[in-house]
């Protein structure tokens, strides 16, 4: 038993402790947005933020949150996609398959959460999500250009 | 869960004589009129095959090609509404379904979406689809009004009738041109009159990408429905043994543990990470077969042997090159490798499939929807009128899921378990083991240069593997692969390939192939042989510039008489790039023709003094004919480069006792966004040719980037991935 607080909703699912929230997330919980791409932490296709920071949900056992954490995926970073990052991504056309940018979106949003004015060589440390299609020029353009957009 | 419009009989004949020239292509090679697929549902109305449009003026335009991400619905939407003449703001679009397409003899065309062909191809039919479309609609209008057609015209999804000035909507006289006859032919606008198409248009498909909304296969549910994860022999030519499904049968959700073929054992549960945890710990046992004990390195001597073997298959003759070799002031040679690669979609494979006694479906990402309906009909033993499949978007494609070994995977699973909905979903471990991988080859290149440092003569070896001969070898032309010299063929010789040819003119040429075939099955990656084949002719002509004591960018264009065309590209990148400037940079060449597209980059690059290297700009240049939708070229160009990249700095594949010593991205890296080159693309459509766009940019960035690191430092990187190479 896991009691999670996903989206503002606290939300109570029988599984196993050691089971990645990401899959809770998923499969318990049907958010979809969230995706698997490799399970070891090393694609970022499945970040999420855990109190604002981006976390990668794929190596984090649900049975390590304490319950009150406040836990966001990308369906709740904004209730109408309206979101710096969002407009940013959609103003650029950023995604091309799209299957990485939840994670990219919510890695990016966890950048800004933390440093606004987000440098080249902030990006460059600390976005480090795989995109296969190749979405990394946009994806430097979007942030810059949500830093000069309001939610 | 995804609802599939059924399509009218009515429809089905209108469709057919709006698509005349369509139907008359396509005729011989379509298996024929078969009965409705297994689901049709209530008929919308539809102006024709290519076009649906609701009394709401939203049109829905029919895309055939599988969008993966390379903006192809978009783009093909934009040439239907061009012709169409509706309002860009009401369009949609939808797959039709491969069953749907046999039912209505393939009046959609071919499904298939590789080779950069989704918008070359059909660019002509999706046209005249879209034309015919209007001529109905503006016909309906006139009949309405009683006055001549000439008339009426329509633009932005209005009839307009110009001496009275009166209008009618699309929306509202639908109904009656979806009961006219289809024209009998039509007109399309000549290229100078387009509106849409040329135009950036912003995707179609981009908000629910950025709100999690966009759904995959493997985010759809369905009432029911279970998981299975799959393990398949982890060696080469490896088979099942036994397993032993009572040691997992009481793990959390377990439901079943089933034999899926001779090579492969599911795990199905309530949840997939259930399922691939009792998958991980189910004892299995392997049977050896041929291949199981395939090594990579003892393979480098096959390749190696290859390289100055006597047999082999020629893809290119000109002049004679033994006297040019004789008559030499200065012979320079040089060997290249490109190792086997894994396509790593960030979407692992994966299908729905539910299958009972009478029918079967299937939900999945594939590049090609018949041939996933042809093995599905396989798979479910049931006769392919029985059998349905329903396209998603894919997360990612390059080559990959245009292989249907995934779905036959889920049919066969979901017919152990009949009526169940069974999503399959390959962990990313199963995904680097089971690959289709890119060929692995060598290189001997050989250059002759007279007293005064013209290139004389020419020699590339190419020896390896051939991706025809691995799983196409109907396609084999008397033994040989002509897809091994894709850049490097002879023009005017072999239409099938005509798009793949070299564009430099040598007077004394020979391009060869010693087939060396390794027991690993090899498949189409992003690009195919255009990777590998640009870094041995671009890399080798960048040494033989500096052997001749020539600069490369004028080397090039001496042997560019023939082809202003790449001669313009060429020169585009190097003016735009300010090739020469002395700025601390050092700067890379390359040219290449492949999928009917000129391309051309020039890259900057420095390298530090402890060999750090810095991809800092690369200036592409594109001439596809025509540029449907220039930024989502730019996307295509700049993600090109993301994969090509990627393959050239860290990515291969190698096999030890048959395994892939690679599981995942930890030791299958992929590029980051840190690594990124700023990309400058000029796109330059030259008008006349269709050429491709997902594909041709791969080639050129690794060799510009390499000789932009022997501009830097002098040494010449011939071993790829560059991966841990001192660059010093």
């Amino acid at each position: 038993m896991a009691t999670l607080k996903v989206n503002g909703q606290v939300m109570t699912v029988d599984v196993d402790d050691s089971t990645p929230l990401l899959w809770v997330i998923r499969e318990q919980l049907g958010l979809t947005g969230t995706k698997y791409g490799c399970g070891i932490a090393e694609c970022g296709a499945c970040t999420i933020h855990i109190d604002g920071q981006a976390v990668r949900s794929c190596v984090y056992p649900v049975g390590a949150l304490a319950g009150d954490e406040e836990i966001t995926t990308i369906e709740g970073l904004s209730e109408d996609g309206s979101h710096p990052v969002q407009q940013a991504w959609v103003e650029l056309d950023v995604p091309q398959c799209g299957f990485c940018q939840p994670g990219m979106i919510m890695a990016a949003a966890g950048l800004l959460n933390d440093n606004p004015d987000a440098s080249d060589e902030d990006i460059d440390a600390t976005i480090t999500n795989i995109c296969r299609c190749g979405t990394f020029t946009r994806v430097r353009k979007g942030i810059h250009l949500a830093k000069t957009k309001k939610a | 869960m995804t609802t599939v419009p059924g399509l009218s009989r009515r429809g089905f004949i209108v469709g057919t004589g709006a698509t005349g020239l369509t139907i008359g292509i396509l005729a011989a090679c379509g298996p024929g009129g078969k009965d409705a697929p297994a689901e049709a549902g209530p008929p919308p109305p539809e102006v024709n095959a290519w076009v649906h449009i609701g009394t709401d003026d939203i049109v829905t335009v029919r895309i055939a090609r599988s969008e993966m991400g390379q903006g192809t619905l978009t783009g093909l939407a934009q040439l239907v509404a061009e012709e169409l003449e509706c309002d860009w703001d009401y369009v949609k679009t939808e797959y039709p379904t491969p069953g749907q397409n046999l039912a209505r003899d393939r009046v959609w065309g071919d499904f298939l979406t590789g080779g950069s062909r989704g918008i070359r191809t059909s660019h002509d039919y999706v046209r005249e689809g879209g034309a015919a479309a209007r001529m109905m609609l503006v016909q309906a209008a006139a009949n309405r009004w009683g006055v001549p057609v000439e008339e009426c015209s329509a633009a932005k999804s209005i009839i307009t009738h110009s001496p009275s000035g009166k209008t009618l909507r699309f929306g509202e006289v639908v109904a009656d041109a979806a009961e006219l006859p289809a024209p009998e032919s039509v007109t399309l606008k000549d290229p100078s009159e387009w509106k849409i198409v040329g135009q950036s248009v912003q995707r179609l498909d981009t908000v629910d990408k950025v709100t999690g909304k966009q759904q995959y296969t493997t985010d759809m549910k369905m009432d029911g429905m279970l998981n299975a994860a799959v393990k398949a022999a982890p060696k080469r030519g490896g088979s099942l043994k036994s397993f032993d499904a009572e040691a997992v049968s009481s793990m959390p959700g377990v439901k079943a543990v089933v034999q899926v073929d001779d090579t492969s054992v599911a795990v199905v549960a309530d949840y997939w990470w259930q399922a691939k945890t009792a998958l991980d710990t189910l004892p299995i046992e392997w049977e050896d077969g041929e291949g199981s004990n395939f090594s990579s390195s003892a393979f480098e001597a096959d390749l190696d042997a290859g390289l100055t073997a006597s047999e082999t298959f020629v893809g290119n003759q000109a002049g004679d090159v033994d006297a040019a070799f004789s008559n030499a002031a200065q012979v320079i040679e040089a060997k290249y490798n490109a190792p086997h690669q894994n396509h790593a979609c960030m979407e692992p494979m994966n299908a729905i499939a539910v299958w009972t006694p009478e029918k079967c479906e299937v939900w999945c990402p594939t590049q090609n929807g018949e041939a996933a309906l042809a093995a599905t009909s396989e798979a479910a033993d049931l006769p392919i009128q029985n059998c349905e499949v329903y396209k998603q978007l894919l997360g990612g494609g390059f080559g990959r899921k245009g292989a249907s070994d995934y779905i036959s995977q889920a049919v066969k699973i979901a017919k152990q378990m009949p009526g169940t909905p069974i999503k399959l979903l390959w962990s990313r471990e199963e995904d680097m083991e089971q690959g289709f991988f890119h060929p692995i080859t060598k290189a001997y290149c050989q250059g002759a240069l007279d007293a005064d440092g013209n290139l004389t003569g020419l020699k590339i070896r190419i020896s390896g593997q051939s991706i025809l001969a691995g799983i196409m070898p109907q396609a084999l032309t008397d033994g040989a692969d002509m897809i091994v010299f894709q850049g490097l063929l002879p023009s005017g010789v072999d239409a099938r390939v005509e798009d793949q040819t070299i564009k430099y003119t040598f007077p004394n040429l020979l391009v060869d192939h010693a087939m060396r075939n390794p027991p690993v099955r090899p498949g189409f990656w992003r690009g195919v042989n255009a990777n590998q084949n640009a870094i041995y002719l671009e890399c080798f002509m960048d040494e033989l510039a500096h052997a001749a004591g020539r600069d490369p960018l004028e080397f090039r264009l001496a042997h560019l008489k023939d082809s202003p065309k790449m001669a313009t590209v060429l020169q585009a990148v190097a003016d735009k790039s300010g090739w020469g400037a002395d700025d601390g940079l050092s700067r890379g060449l390359c040219c290449f023709y492949s999928f009917g597209s000129y391309t051309a980059a020039c890259a900057e690059v420095t390298v530090g003094d402890d060999g750090e290297l810095k991809m800092h700009r690369i200036v592409a240049a594109t001439d596809p004919g025509y540029g449907v939708n220039p930024q989502q070229i730019d996307a295509q160009v700049a993600g090109s480069f993301v994969y090509g990249l990627s393959a050239m700095l860290h990515q291969e594949i190698t096999f030890e006792d048959g395994e892939t010593q690679q599981k995942n991205f930890n030791t299958y890296n992929s590029m980051r966004i840190a690594e990124m080159p700023e990309v400058e693309t000029l796109v330059m459509p030259s008008g006349g040719f269709w050429g491709g766009v997902g594909e041709p940019t791969i080639a050129v960035a690794p060799p510009a980037v390499l000789n932009a690191i022997f501009a830097a430092t002098g040494k010449r990187i011939r071993q790829l991935p560059i991966k841990d190479q001192a660059l010093r």
